[in-house]
Formats: structure tokens, sequence, C-alpha cells
């Protein structure tokens, strides 16, 4: 049905895509796999023909009896969204906000089908019934911002699957919502696919993914396809060191046996190294000035933590459980409505000025976004000094060399110092963000999805260099993630929390194996995982692979 | 400003750098600077030398058509217009800067403050900024006109609060976008207080903003003052102002057009300039805060 | 959505009460005393008295200002210190040419300039976009005024087509009304179309570039359909803004360009009472210009409700929770509880 042959292309002067050739027949579901810059989007988006401005390809795309390259807007308007259609990665953005969700699923029936308006909203109220968004609950008359994530990415597939498409193109459908949300969305497309017969072609960075959903798979990598062929069997096999390389990444575990060993030795202190109790956080209750509805939300409801010298905790849960507010009290940014921290045996919000400076010299931290979380108007020296605000005494020579230290401790050359950030790439800037929270020799380290927006190779660098750093430092770790695999990977010990309370802890192979709270089970239930659907699904996959 | 003796504050060579090699290329800020670079030397060359004494009448040579003597002619007391307009660039560049001066200087705190205090203060702040924009800088100069007097004084001051709720909502929506970025986060995790915040992490990286947006509003002063200068609320004679000269042009239109087109070529082209500065500036330093992934 | 709307009103409101606050106290009570300044120095202590019972200034401040908002709100302006007719009168007069002309520059120079820049952005990076946008930077920087003066030098002295400023009044039919304000009102509008313009195409340009307009092409959209069904009103937001502001510019602008075409319009008015200090006419006629500003940018207020739909959820509370709890997604929690 689709056949892309030799299918260059180059924006500008920037060559994109190098050769690529593949199929995708009726009911087929390929999946697209590679990491940032491989040239899986921009494969879509040729498919499409909505590549941005400036693009220029070569080779031949077919799509049933057309040739997709050198068709003119008029035939690609009626293909697009009649018999080839695409779900985008951020169901955020992706729907007009002033729209309502009745008008936009209908506005493709309309132009396609020529459905009048009754037509089409009657047709679009069981197309979003169909997607799990009943009419009772979510009527055509809602808007966009009226709904959450994974409710508008059902909307999206509603507004793809309308015309019963030949071909449909989801790209990283689901890398923006959780992962049971993800499960619920990846399920939905394969019953379509079953039900419609349509092919799909699935982009994904995860294996598992990938793994668990698709018949045959496409790795890329710098714009070429460097593997190729049924899933199960390409997986397995790991015949191309690209995709065994990114499937020993994907599901990497950094050795922390010397680390356990450490902490066997350890002499049990006399008191743990954070203490929090009936931690509670409210957020809103203050009315507008004009009144108005006094509704409050509890973030996080009478947590109990503990975390000992040396010790690695993993948080986990769905958005919106409570975890980052958690974490900001610990990290004494934000004030509890209740409760107690206790860090060294001192109230944390008790303690000021030396006091509280030398608390938080001991707890540092490590965010997700390794773009945004440097000041792109500092060199790196100046940035990963900053901590050391909290060390007044320090010399200006003792500074710089604590942080040539830290920038060597995260194997960096102590010239970084001098650059900015946006000289280096994401994996180097997630370094300097190490070494930032390094600086001042903490004893907690909160790690916030340290991992989450790194591509795979580079995650399995920076989990390895943390372990390597709580050995060689003594350092308790926070480690907060929605990715079980990595927290089982970097924990000892796990939290799940769920409405803003703790609802499951325990040693992480415990919960991960047998979780007994709803929502772990939910979580576990949901998280891909590359070894089990490989085996699980081999026997089935075997047979159809052509 | 910075605690950390460990990184040297050096000039930032290799941003500036890359500054000058964007703005080479860059056609509308090359024009834009080398018209506001002119019709700021002609100010301060003013300063020291014009072609005739604006103050002295002549009325022998008065209204005369450009010539090699008065290149721009007389007006009807026979001064030169060429020094005329030297003269009252002056007091246009002038009056627009710092008028720019109060608007940021007032109008930055105000929006920074209000964005980290949030709430009913945040909230109170930018209705008195709505309230602010109620009164564009006219009706502002006819009050203060009407207590003290005219003067070039109530044009600055009229125009410089006509200015204030611009930089303030500007500055209030850049610290809000900023203050949400993770760098402030690991700030405070450093034990920064807000005030230190605000100097080491949001104003640097508002800059750009601000220069842009500094640009657009001495052009869009040099306009407002030339507006009251016309009708009578900004400076007064004898001392020359371009908004002046066009209002005494008026009545002799059909008789000396040369009157009324030379000072408002004036304006258009100092301001075009401005403009055309601005535009370019906006091009070469992006200043959308969102941007900063590459 | 009602509490929106009702939210909105009582700022605007307050922000009138806090206006005529400051323009009374600025023009009745700093400047001293009017009954001196209408009576000159040579006036006796008495004649001054006297003076100042009949202009009802010998009351405190609080009960003056009471009583002037009163007479606001009734209708009743006080009489004016130098023509001695009542303000009322006076300012109907003028208003009924000011108000038109403001309307009739807004209303030309928005039909001008959206359609301009819908042109420029659906056609950009060609020609006919450079060509419009260095026009439009050169308007951006003509004064009103002087560009009223060329066209009454061309139009008018030169080639003598119309007449040079003045006004016939309506009683004569609306049409040689209409006709004397036509050129002031174009002087008005085209600096205002320029920059309106601008602002129109780079708002069309950003929404262009937005998700959703690629999920719309996606779904077989033309370009000219994606354009109008899905950029125009999102792109409008701005657009509307700037209107807004340009109305108080455009009062302003009104205002001196009365002088240009000799219209006997409110700011031929303000700028006499100013020369002469009649006080209480220059405070009638700010507070009404103010006033209007202020019900204009309550309208538009009402526009972007009308416009964007996630402005007419009242759900403050848990928006702004969500944001400061600061979740990875905190948009997930917030329509939760939003549903």
């Amino acid at each position: 049905m689709l056949r892309v042959d030799h299918l260059s292309l180059t924006i500008g002067d920037k060559p994109i895509l190098n050769d690529v050739s593949f199929a995708v027949a009726p009911g087929e579901i390929l999946g697209i796999v590679g990491e940032s810059g491989s040239g899986k989007s921009m494969t879509a988006l040729s498919i499409m023909q909505l590549l941005p401005e400036g693009s220029r390809t070569a080779g031949s795309l077919t799509f049933g009896d057309h040739a997709i390259l050198d068709a003119d807007d008029t035939l690609m308007q009626d293909l697009r969204g009649d018999d080839m259609a695409m779900i985008f990665q951020e169901p955020m953005t992706a729907l007009n906000p002033i729209h309502t969700i009745g008008a936009q699923v209908s506005e493709g029936m309309r132009l396609h089908q020529g459905l009048g308006r009754d037509a089409a909203e009657a047709q679009a109220v069981s197309l979003l019934d169909r997607v799990g968004l009943p009419p009772a609950h979510y009527p055509l008359t809602r808007f966009p911002h009226e709904m959450s994530g994974g409710q508008r990415q059902r909307v999206m597939i509603a507004m793809a699957c309308a015309q019963e498409p030949d071909l449909l193109i989801a790209d990283e459908p689901t890398t923006a919502l959780d992962v049971t949300l993800q499960k619920q969305i990846l399920d939905l497309l394969r019953s379509l696919v079953d039900e419609q017969g349509m092919g799909l072609i699935l982009i994904s960075h995860d294996l598992a993914v990938v793994a668990d959903v698709t018949d045959s798979v496409l790795v890329m990598r710098n714009g070429q396809v460097v593997d190729e062929g049924a899933t199960i069997p390409t997986l397995k096999a790991l015949r191309h060191p690209y995709t065994a390389a990114l499937a020993e990444a994907s599901s990497h575990a950094p050795d922390r046996s010397a680390l356990i060993k450490k902490q066997a030795k350890r002499p049990t202190e006399r008191e743990p190294l954070l203490k929090c109790e009936n931690l509670t956080r409210d957020y809103g209750g203050s009315a507008g000035l004009f009144g108005g509805a006094r509704s409050f939300v509890r973030a996080v409801d009478h947590v109990d933590l503990q975390i000992d010298h040396g010790e690695s905790v993993g948080l986990v849960g769905e958005s919106g459980c409570g975890k980052s507010t958690l974490a900001r009290m610990v990290l004494a940014l934000d004030k509890p409505t209740g409760g107690t921290v206790r860090f060294q045996g001192a109230d944390l919000f008790a303690s000021n000025g030396e006091a509280l400076k030398a608390l938080r010299r001991n707890i540092q931290v490590v965010f997700q976004d390794p773009y945004a979380s440097f000041n792109p108007r500092h060199r790196v020296g100046r940035i990963v000094a900053e901590p050391l605000y909290l060390e007044p005494g320090l010399s200006a020579a003792d500074k710089q060399k604590r942080v040539a230290d830290a920038l060597q401790d995260v194997g960096l050359d102590s010239d970084a110092s001098d650059r900015y950030p946006h000289e280096f790439s994401g994996g180097q800037r997630q370094r300097i963000a190490i070494a930032r929270a390094l600086v001042t020799r903490p004893a907690l380290l909160v790690a916030d999805e340290p991992v989450s927006a790194l591509d795979v190779s580079i995650r399995a660098q920076i989990m390895d260099l943390l372990v390597k750093l709580q050995i060689s430092h003594s350092i308790a770790m926070l480690f907060i993630s929605h990715d079980l695999g990595v927290v089982r990977a970097m924990c000892d010990r796990v939290l799940v929390m769920d409405g803003g309370q703790i609802v499951e802890r325990g040693a992480v192979d415990a919960v991960f194996d047998t979780p007994k709270s709803e929502a772990a089970k939910r979580l576990v239930a949901a998280t891909p995982n590359l070894k089990l659907s490989l085996n699980r699904t081999a026997s089935k996959s075997s047979g159809q692979a052509a | 400003m910075t605690a950390q003796a460990s990184t040297p504050h050096q000039p930032l060579r290799s941003r500036s750098h890359t500054f000058w090699l964007q703005a080479r290329s860059n056609r509308s800020f090359m024009t834009g600077i080398a018209i506001t670079a002119s019709v700021v030397a002609m100010a301060l060359i003013s300063f020291a030398w014009t072609p005739y004494d604006v103050l002295e009448l002549d009325i022998a040579s008065k209204l005369q058509s450009p010539s090699l003597s008065h290149w721009f002619g007389t007006d009807h007391f026979g001064r030169d217009i060429l020094s005329m307009i030297m003269v009252g660039a002056r007091n246009s560049i002038a009056v627009a800067l710092v008028a720019v001066v109060i608007g940021i200087g007032v109008g930055v705190p105000l929006g920074c403050w209000a964005a980290s205090r949030g709430g009913l203060m945040g909230e109170a702040l930018m209705r008195g900024n709505d309230l602010i924009f109620a009164f564009p800088a006219l009706l502002s100069a006819v009050i203060i006109t009407a207590i003290f007097g005219p003067g070039a004084i109530n044009a600055i001051i009229a125009i410089g609060i006509f200015n204030i709720p611009v930089f303030a909502r500007l500055a209030r929506g850049a610290t809000l976008s900023l203050l949400t970025r993770e760098f402030v986060l690991a700030a405070r995790v450093a034990g920064k207080g807000s005030v230190r915040i605000i100097a080491e992490h949001i104003l640097p990286n508002m800059a750009n903003l601000l220069v842009v947006q500094g640009t657009i509003a001495f052009a869009l002063g040099i306009l407002q003052e030339a507006g009251l200068a016309y009708v009578g609320l900004g400076t007064q004679p004898p001392f020359p102002s371009w908004g002046k000269m066009l209002n005494e042009a008026q009545t002799m239109m059909s008789f000396a057009p040369h009157m009324a087109i030379v000072p408002g070529l004036a304006i258009v082209v100092t301001v075009l300039g401005l403009n055309l500065l601005g535009d370019g500036l906006r091009d070469i330093l992006d200043p959308r805060l969102s941007k900063a992934r590459e | 959505m009602i509490k929106a709307l009702a939210h909105k009103l009582i700022w605007a409101a307050l922000t009138l009460v806090v206006a005529s606050v400051l323009v009374f106290f600025a023009l009745e009570i700093v400047p001293g005393d009017p009954a001196e300044v209408m009576l000159g120095i040579n006036a006796t202590d008495e004649a001054i008295a006297a003076l100042r019972k009949q202009l009802g200034i010998d009351l405190p401040p609080l009960q003056r200002y009471f009583a002037w908002v009163g007479g606001l709100l009734t209708g009743d302006l006080g009489t004016s210190y130098t023509y001695s007719v009542p303000v009322l009168e006076l300012v109907t007069e003028r208003v009924v040419v000011s108000l038109p002309l403001a309307l009739m520059a807004l209303f030309l120079s928005t039909a001008i300039a959206i359609p301009v820049g819908l042109i420029a952005a659906g056609k950009r990076g060609t020609m006919a976009d450079t060509g419009i946008m260095a026009v439009t930077q050169i308007g951006i920087a003509i004064p009103n005024f002087w560009f009223a003066l060329l066209l009454v030098y061309v139009l008018a002295l030169w080639l003598q087509w119309v007449p040079a400023g003045g006004f016939p009044g309506w009683e004569k039919g609306w049409w040689p009304g209409l006709n004397a304000l036509l050129l002031p009102a174009i002087a008005l509008a085209l600096p205002q179309a320029a920059i309106l313009s601008r602002v129109t195409r780079s708002a069309l340009l950003e929404t262009l570039g937005e998700d959703y307009i690629r999920t719309a092409r996606a779904k077989g959209l033309s370009r000219r359909a994606t354009l109008s069904r899905h950029a125009l009103r999102n792109a409008l937001i701005p657009v509307v803004t700037i209107i807004g502001l340009q109305f108080a510019y455009l009062l302003a602008g009104t205002i001196i360009i009365e002088n240009v075409f000799y219209l006997p319009g409110l700011g031929r008015l303000l700028f006499q009472a100013i020369n002469l200090r009649d006080l209480i006419l220059v405070e009638s006629v700010v507070m009404l210009l103010v006033a209007t500003i202020i019900a204009v940018n309550f309208l538009v207020d009402l526009t972007y409700v009308w416009i964007d739909p996630r402005l007419r959820s009242t759900n403050k509370a848990g928006n702004t929770a969500t944001n400061r709890a600061g979740n990875t997604s905190g948009t997930e929690a917030q329509t939760d509880g939003a549903s």
C-alpha cells in the first residue's frame, strides 16, 4: 500500500534523510525507532508532504497508485485526512484552542465526505464514543482546554480515524503521556488497526513500546535505515550492532554491587539523613478579590518519608500525584502546610540564616530538562559555582578548585568553565547540572526525572555516572521518575505516590514484582518491558512476519 | 553584583563577536544604525556649530526657498531652517530618551516586583497600568500644562508616564516566564534571595527585550514629542523644535511649503531609522525567551 | 462566563473611579484658587470670596469631589468659568465632531490593515510582502498631523479638490459633514493602519507556526482554508489588543489633527480652555476622554472572551494551584480537576 524507495531529503543545505526504503501493507503495524535526529519524524512528514519550507526530496514514495513526491496540492489535500492521517506527539498543542472538539472532529468529515453539520456531528459522537470519550461525559461542545492530555490524544485519534484512512501515522503519540495513559492509547490504536485493517506507522524512541505493538520494525540513525525486519526476530537476534546498543541501553542497569556492599558496611546511624513526618501541602483556597469558589487542592497529603545516609530511594507515580511538590518541600523551595522536614537532625523550616545555608549545602538538585536548567547568559564555570554561594568563606582560588574538581568528577574538561551551556550537547549539559549539584559536596541529591529527556544511549551513561558518584562521594539520593525500569536500576527502595499520598513502599524488586496497591499495580502493568514483550509475543508475530 | 570571584567576569567576547557578525549582514540594522548615528551626530555638532544662529532674526532674508546659502531655506523670521533642524534634533532626542529612561527606570522594577510578588499586589499593579493606559501622553501633557504651564519638561513627564506601563508589562511578562525556568529554581536551591535572583538571572535575560522595546519607545517618543510641540504643549519658542516648526509652517503652506516639508522629513527619517534599528536588533538578538533551545 | 464578565466590569468601574479622583485632584485641588485666577490680582477679598461661594469651591475637597461626580452622573458638568455657559452644552456640540472622526479613523484603519496583513502573511517572502512591509515601515514613521498638512497642501491648496478645512455642521445633512471629516480621518487612519497591518501579519505568521495548523493541514484542509478557519481567529487576539490601544491614540490624534483642519471639535475646545486656564472645562473634557478610553478597553476585554474560550472559564483557583505546584505536567491534574 505504501512503498518508500530510496527516499532522500535535504532541508536548506542540511541532509536529513539518505536512501530510506521500506513498505507498509494494509493491516500491518510498522515501528520506526531511533534517537533524536535520526530522521524518523521527517520520514513521516515526507509521506504526508507536510515538510517545512526549503525541503527537497528525491527518490520515490508510492501510496496506493499515487506518486506522492510528484503529487500537487489538490491531490495531497484529497489524500490527507481521507486516505492517510497523522497523530502528533504533543496533544496539548495539536488541537485548536478556540474550536470545540465537535467542530474539529467533524471538520474532516464535512470536507471529505461532504456531510452536513448535523450528520457529521452525529458521526463525531459515535467516533468519540469509540475512542473512549462517551458523549454523556464528553459532549461535542467541549473545548480542548477542558480536557487532559490523554483525552486530547483520544480526540486526535478520533479525528485521524474519522474517514477510516488506509494509512495512519502516529509520531510518538504517547511520549508526552504517563505510562498508564500510554498503554490505553496504544491498546486503542491496535484495536483500531484490527478493526479497520489500516496500516499503521508507529514512530517511537522506546524499543519496548515498539516490541509490544508492532509487526515489523525499522531502526534509523542519522537519516539512514540501519536495521529492519520483523519486530520480534530483529529485536531478539540483535544482528546489527546499533540495534544491540539501543537494546542494551534501553534496559541498562548500572553496576550497583559496590554501592550495596559499601552501604551494608556502614554503621547504622542514630538518626536518618532525612525524615519527613505528616508532610502536607495545600494549594489554592484563597479566593479572588470578588469571591469565587474556595476550592483547594491537597497536592501532598500526610506523607512520611525517611532516607538514610548513602541510600537511594525512588519516588514514582503518575503526573499530578504530588511527587514534584514533595521534592520541592524537601529542597525547601516550598513551605509545607503541615508536618515537618528534619534534615541531619535539624528542622528544615525552623532554620534560617547560616544554619539554613549549612543545610542547603547538603541538599542539592538535578532537574529534568538539561536545556532550561541553566542561565543562558552565564558561563559554565559561573553556573557550577552558583551553589558555593552557600559557603561564603571560600576564597576565589578555593572556588575555582572546587568547580574544576566537580567538572572532573562528571567527566568534563576544566576548560568547559569558560564556555556557554548552549555549546554543549544534551548529555553534556546533564553532566554540568550534576557538577553544579556536587560542588557543595552534598549528603543528599534530589534527582527530578534526571534522565527522562535524554536519548537512551546517553541515559545509560548518565545513570552510570550517578551510581559512580554515589559510590565515590557517599551521596544519598531521592530519585523521582515515571520510568519504573530506571528506578529499579538505580534505587534500593521505592515509594509509590497516588493522590498526594504514599500508597506503597518497600524494596524495589518486591514492589515491582508483587505490587499490592492499585496505583503500583496500574503502573507495573502499563510499563512496557522489552524482555517480557519479546517473549510474550514471540509465537504470535513469528508467523505474521513476511 | 556577583559574588563568584572564581569565575572572572570577562566581557562576553564570543557573544559580542557573533553579534557584530550577524549585525553586519542585517540590512535593517545597518540602515537603522547609520540613520540614527547621523541624527545623533547632527544634534551633537549643533552644540559646537550651526550654519547660522538659530535665535537671530533676519527679516530681510525671510521665507527663502532652499538655496546654496540656506540649504533648507529660511522661515518667516529669516532663520536658517537647517540650523533649526540641527538644534531641534537635540530637543527631540533628549525628550524621547529621558522618557524612555523614565519608562525603564520605573516600569521594569514595578514589573519585576509585580511578577515576583504575584497575587493581589501583582493584579493591583497591573490594573494601575491599565489606568495609565487610559491617559495617553497628550492627556497627561494637557493636565500637567494646565497645572504648571507649558514647557519641555511637561512633554518628558507625559511621555515618560506613558512609557511606564509599556515597560512594566514587558518586564512582568518576561519575569513570569523566566521565574518558572529551572535555572531560577537552581538559584533558589543555592540559597539566593529574590532580589539577587532578579539581578543575576532575570534582568540579564530580559536585556534583549528591553533594548528592542527601548528603541521602539524612543521612536514613538519622538513622534509624541513632535505632536505635543505642534499643539503648544511641549518645547516653547524661541527654542526650536521640529513639532513647533510644523505648527508655524501651517499658515504658510501655500507660499512656503518647504517650511513644513523639511521638519516633517526630519521626523520621518529619524523615526524610520530608529524603527529599522529596533527591527534589526530584534532579528539579531531574537528576544523570544522561549527560544533558548537551539 | 457571567462571573468573568462581572469581574472585568467591576475592574473597569474601579479604574474609572480612580481616574476621576486623579483628574479631579490634579485639576481642582493642586492648581490653587480659580477664583483668584479669574478675577486677577487686583480683585478684592470680598469679590473673591463671593465668587468662590458661587463656584462652590469654598467647600472641603472631598465634598466638592462628590458633588462633581454626582454632577457627572446626572449630566451637570458645571459652568465654564470663561464662557459662562454650561460645560455640558459646550462639550456636546464638540463631541459630535470628534467622536465620529475617531470612529471613522478606527474603522478605516481596521478595514485597511486586516486585509493588507492577511495578504502579506499569505504571500510571505514574495515581492508583494516585501513591498507592503516597506510601505508600512515608512507609514509608521509619519506623524499623522504632518501627513494631514501634506494632504491639505496637495489636495486642497495645490489640486483644489477639497476644502482645506472647517466643518459645515451636521444640520446641513450628514453628507457634507462626513465629507469634511473624510480627509482628517484618512490622515489619522493611514499611519495607524501601517502599524496594525504589521501586527496582523506577524500575529498570523506566529499562529501559522502552531501545532494545530499542522493538524489542520494533516486533515486535508487547503492553505487558504487553514488560514481562514484556524489561523485568523487565533491571530485576532493580539490584533484586537492593538486596536484597543490605538483607540486611545486615535482619540489623542483627533485632538491634535483638529488643529490642522480647523475642526470645531473637543481638541480645539481643550486647547482654548488651557490657554484661558478654564480648569473646569479642561477637567470635564479630559474626564470624558478618559472614560471613553476605559469603556473601549472594556469592550476589548469582552472581545477577548468572545474570541478565546479559555478566558471564559472561571476556575481560576484550580489553575493557579497547579501552576504553582510545578508538576512535571500540571495541566493533566488541572483539567482532571475541572472535569
